[in-house]
């Protein structure tokens, strides 16, 4: 038992009691948790400075509101929607066109009009939000992910999270889902990580209910050694986040949209460390590394992504003069 | 760096604030770490018993003052009808009984708790060197010869008064001995004998009278011992074995050789004395000692609440030992809980069913109450309404759960109060929300971690020696807090992250 705690402390493996105490508490100020919270202002805020995210078709803040919810979807066609405050993927509805009588969801269910009211509702009353407080729902863009991605994630949206720390992109992985998960890209309900070489962007291992697997349990195609495309574009969108949002440790989760390339899904403040498994590699040496680096913060997003890019080639070894 | 030292300072001033506190509770005032310990108590009762001359009578009783090794707890005086002064001076404390007329048999009682305290050596104030006595031959030249004797074998006053016993009692004394000996007033007397003696070699000595306190005695006799001062210290001797030093349990009751009554205006016709062996509960014990020393830390004894405050402090004082067992289970060992604090609650809600019967009886209704959520899931009731049905199902269960069990004889603590019955509503809710969301797996696995802390919370809140320890010695929660603030500073991996993250170990 002591053995393999010395030897995880020599890996560098960032444990939680490690990561809320050293690293959450010193670099994350709690007033700037709601803007990450709530997917609405952290999508204004995120637009404010520039940076894509998928559209904000509407926003349900009133059980009245919900009660015209037809009427908000009538010229809808294809949509989301969540809790803007719900975590980990919960209560998201994802709408993939017209039935008849209702509309079809991504798991490919029929849904009717109460359906979706009560689901809303649901979300008002703080079913999804943290400590069951009151929420609102909001009507998202349907993602349509690249094409190029279809090998990797034959249906779902794969999501693809990037740790920043201190403005510096340190470690990836991409989520892909799969049948079990529900079409959900979260990988307590089945989905597969998979790691990310930070300087090269193509994929390391993947890790499935954390075992290794190397294919794709629902297409059989390979999910080790996938290049990402526009991988540049998904560093820099990811290190301008911290720029929007200067939460020093910071999870960032994006999408490659067919249309819009990437695009800021949504942040987080307290970024799980499953990432690590999917990577083989502990955070703990890489933020040591970063630490290391006079204000890091101050540099600009292009300079933070070329000194990402250097430490992953080293290996996250050398540490580089700034 | 600063905040490390912060913390660590504060974290370490709680905990030595605590055990301080507790630890002199515990040396100075006596309260006990165990909660079934029992302390031996003496009662010694001294009663005199006198026929009534014509005048008005007044007694003089000698009462213990100064008793090292011993303490006083409370005392009594039984006197109908005598007015009572008790005089203190220096270390003599004598009543004076006084009444002006009185006829008859008259019975005077003095009664005192004694137990058993830090021990203590005797001590008085250094007495002047007494005169030596000037005696009639033969006994002069016979002392003279003694001392002469002793002297020679002997290096100090310890030594000298070790020796002068030895030949006073001696089976085969020599002929000076002897010959003191056969003398009434000092047959039997070996007290008197050997102070007269070391007067003779200009050494101070005192008598002590008092009782050893062993077992029950009816019938208790003072007992003397001897006393000697060697310019620094009071060395004290048992006459007759020539033991040295104060013999444990020894109640001085006064210092010389004039009796410990004195009666005017009537006859002295009995002075008995009786001990009374007998067993005080350390904690009442403590708080009387507290109270006639006049500690203001015992002031602040929860014992001193009402009844009912008490019992709900006692409860009370155990959520925090609850609450870190909690924090050891989810920051140490890193298991899966509903909520916060939940675990804690479901164990204080065990404590009033009991472990099993509450283990029971929580699977069960959590189990048809999670039905019936899913069945009013399907009915798309709103949040409010949807829990607040829940929860008058889970009444109506436990209603009949308590009439079930009734019917079938077993009343295993059904004695179910309001509190549980809120917290199992609360379980359910939380339970069946984290079932939709995150499946069943999970949903089990959170209700396991918490069942299993709850259990684990309620076996040490239950211990007997924990709820003792927190009642008596409250200030034991500083000491839990700086444990706290130490664990929340903790950032160590989880025992169960040692096997998440197994397969990223460095290779030995």
């Amino acid at each position: 038992m002591i053995g393999l705690y010395r030897r995880l402390r020599a890996a560098g493996v960032l444990g939680l009691n490690d990561r809320n105490a050293n690293f959450i508490m010193r670099h994350n100020p709690r007033r700037l948790y709601p803007l990450v919270d709530n997917k609405i202002l952290c999508k204004r805020r995120l637009q404010e400075h520039g940076i894509a995210v998928p559209e904000l078709l509407g926003e349900i803040s009133s059980q009245y509101e919900a009660g015209h919810l037809e009427s908000r979807l009538a010229e809808l066609e294809q949509f989301v929607i969540k809790p803007a405050s719900g975590s980990g993927g919960d209560g998201i509805i994802v709408i993939m066109g017209r039935h008849r009588t209702g509309w079809v969801s991504g798991g490919g269910r029929i849904l009717q009009l109460s359906d979706l009211q009560y689901h809303v509702a649901g979300i008002l009353a703080g079913m999804y939000s943290l400590g069951g407080q009151r929420d609102s729902a909001m009507l998202e863009a349907l993602i349509h992910p690249d094409p190029l991605l279809k090998p990797v994630a034959p249906e779902g949206v794969p999501d693809i999270r990037i740790i920043v720390y201190r403005g510096i992109p340190v470690m990836a992985m991409m989520r892909l889902p799969t049948r079990r998960s529900g079409g959900k890209a979260n990988l307590h309900q089945g989905a597969i990580g998979a790691g990310i070489d930070v300087a090269t962007g193509t994929t390391l291992k993947a890790v499935m209910n954390s075992s290794v697997v190397d294919q794709h349990p629902d297409t059989s195609a390979s999910v080790e050694a996938f290049q990402l495309p526009d991988w540049p574009g998904l560093l820099l969108t990811a290190a301008r986040c911290y720029n929007a949002v200067p939460l020093g440790y910071l999870g960032v989760d994006l999408v490659l949209d067919r249309d819009h390339g990437p695009l800021v899904l949504e942040m987080n403040a307290r970024p799980g460390l499953a990432i690590q498994i999917a990577n083989g590699s502990g955070l703990r040496s890489r933020l040591g590394l970063i630490d290391q680096l006079p204000d890091p913060e101050t540099l600009e997003p292009e300079r933070r992504v070329e000194l990402a890019v250097q430490f992953a080639r080293s290996g996250w070894k050398v540490p580089l003069p700034a | 760096m600063r905040q490390t030292l912060h913390w660590s300072l504060l974290a370490l001033t709680l905990i030595l604030t605590g055990l301080g506190l507790a630890y002199y509770k515990h040396t100075q005032l006596g309260f006990p770490l165990k909660s079934d310990l029992v302390e031996e108590a003496w009662t010694v009762q001294a009663r005199l018993q006198m026929r009534a001359g014509t005048g008005p009578i007044r007694v003089e009783f000698q009462l213990p003052q100064a008793t090292p090794g011993l303490g006083r707890l409370r005392e009594s005086f039984i006197s109908r009808g005598y007015g009572l002064a008790v005089e203190e001076s220096g270390n003599d404390r004598v009543a004076h009984w006084t009444v002006r007329r009185a006829s008859g048999q008259q019975s005077l009682f003095y009664q005192a708790v004694f137990y058993r305290d830090q021990f203590a050596d005797f001590t008085a104030p250094q007495p002047p060197f007494p005169e030596v006595p000037e005696l009639a031959e033969p006994y002069a030249t016979a002392m003279q010869s003694i001392i002469d004797d002793v002297r020679r074998q002997s290096a100090d006053v310890a030594s000298f008064t070790t020796e002068l016993l030895a030949r006073i009692n001696s089976s085969a004394p020599s002929e000076e001995v002897a010959l003191f000996n056969s003398n009434p007033e000092f047959r039997g007397h070996p007290v008197r004998l050997a102070r007269l003696l070391l007067a003779g070699a200009r050494i101070p000595t005192e008598q002590i009278n008092g009782f050893r306190l062993v077992d029950t005695d009816r019938r208790a006799q003072p007992e003397r011992l001897l006393a000697v001062h060697n310019q620094r210290t009071w060395i004290v001797f048992d006459p007759v074995s020539g033991q040295r030093g104060l013999p444990e349990r020894f109640l001085i009751w006064w210092v010389g050789d004039r009796p410990s009554v004195d009666v005017e205006g009537a006859t002295l016709v009995a002075l008995d004395w009786s001990v009374r062996r007998s067993e005080l509960g350390a904690l009442d014990l403590a708080e009387q000692r507290a109270v006639m020393q006049e500690s203001r830390i015992a002031r602040m004894s929860l014992s001193n609440l009402p009844l009912q405050t008490q019992a709900v402090y006692a409860v009370l004082l155990l959520v925090p030992i609850g609450a870190f067992i909690m924090v050891l289970m989810r920051n140490v060992v890193g298991l899966p809980s509903f909520g916060t604090f939940m675990p804690v609650l479901i164990a204080l809600a065990f404590r009033e069913t009991g472990l099993i019967a509450g283990l029971i009886l929580f699977s069960t209704v959590i189990a048809v109450g999670l039905i019936i959520r899913f069945y009013l899931e399907k009915l798309q009731l709103l949040l409010v309404p949807r829990l607040t049905a829940v929860l008058v199902v889970v009444v109506i269960l436990m209603v009949l759960l308590s009439l079930l069990s009734h019917r079938l004889g077993w009343d295993v603590g059904l004695s179910v109060g309001l509190f549980p019955m809120v917290i199992l509503a609360m379980v359910i809710e939380r339970m069946s929300i984290v079932w939709e969301e995150r499946g069943a797996v999970d949903a089990l696995k959170e209700s396991a971690g918490s069942g299993l802390i709850a259990a684990l919370a309620f076996y040490v809140m239950s211990l007997a020696q924990v709820q003792h320890l927190v009642f008596v010695f409250p200030e034991l929660m500083l000491v839990l807090l700086g444990l706290t603030i130490i664990m929340g500073r903790y950032s160590g991996y989880r025992l169960s992250e040692l096997m998440r993250f197994r397969s990223l170990a460095a290779k030995p």
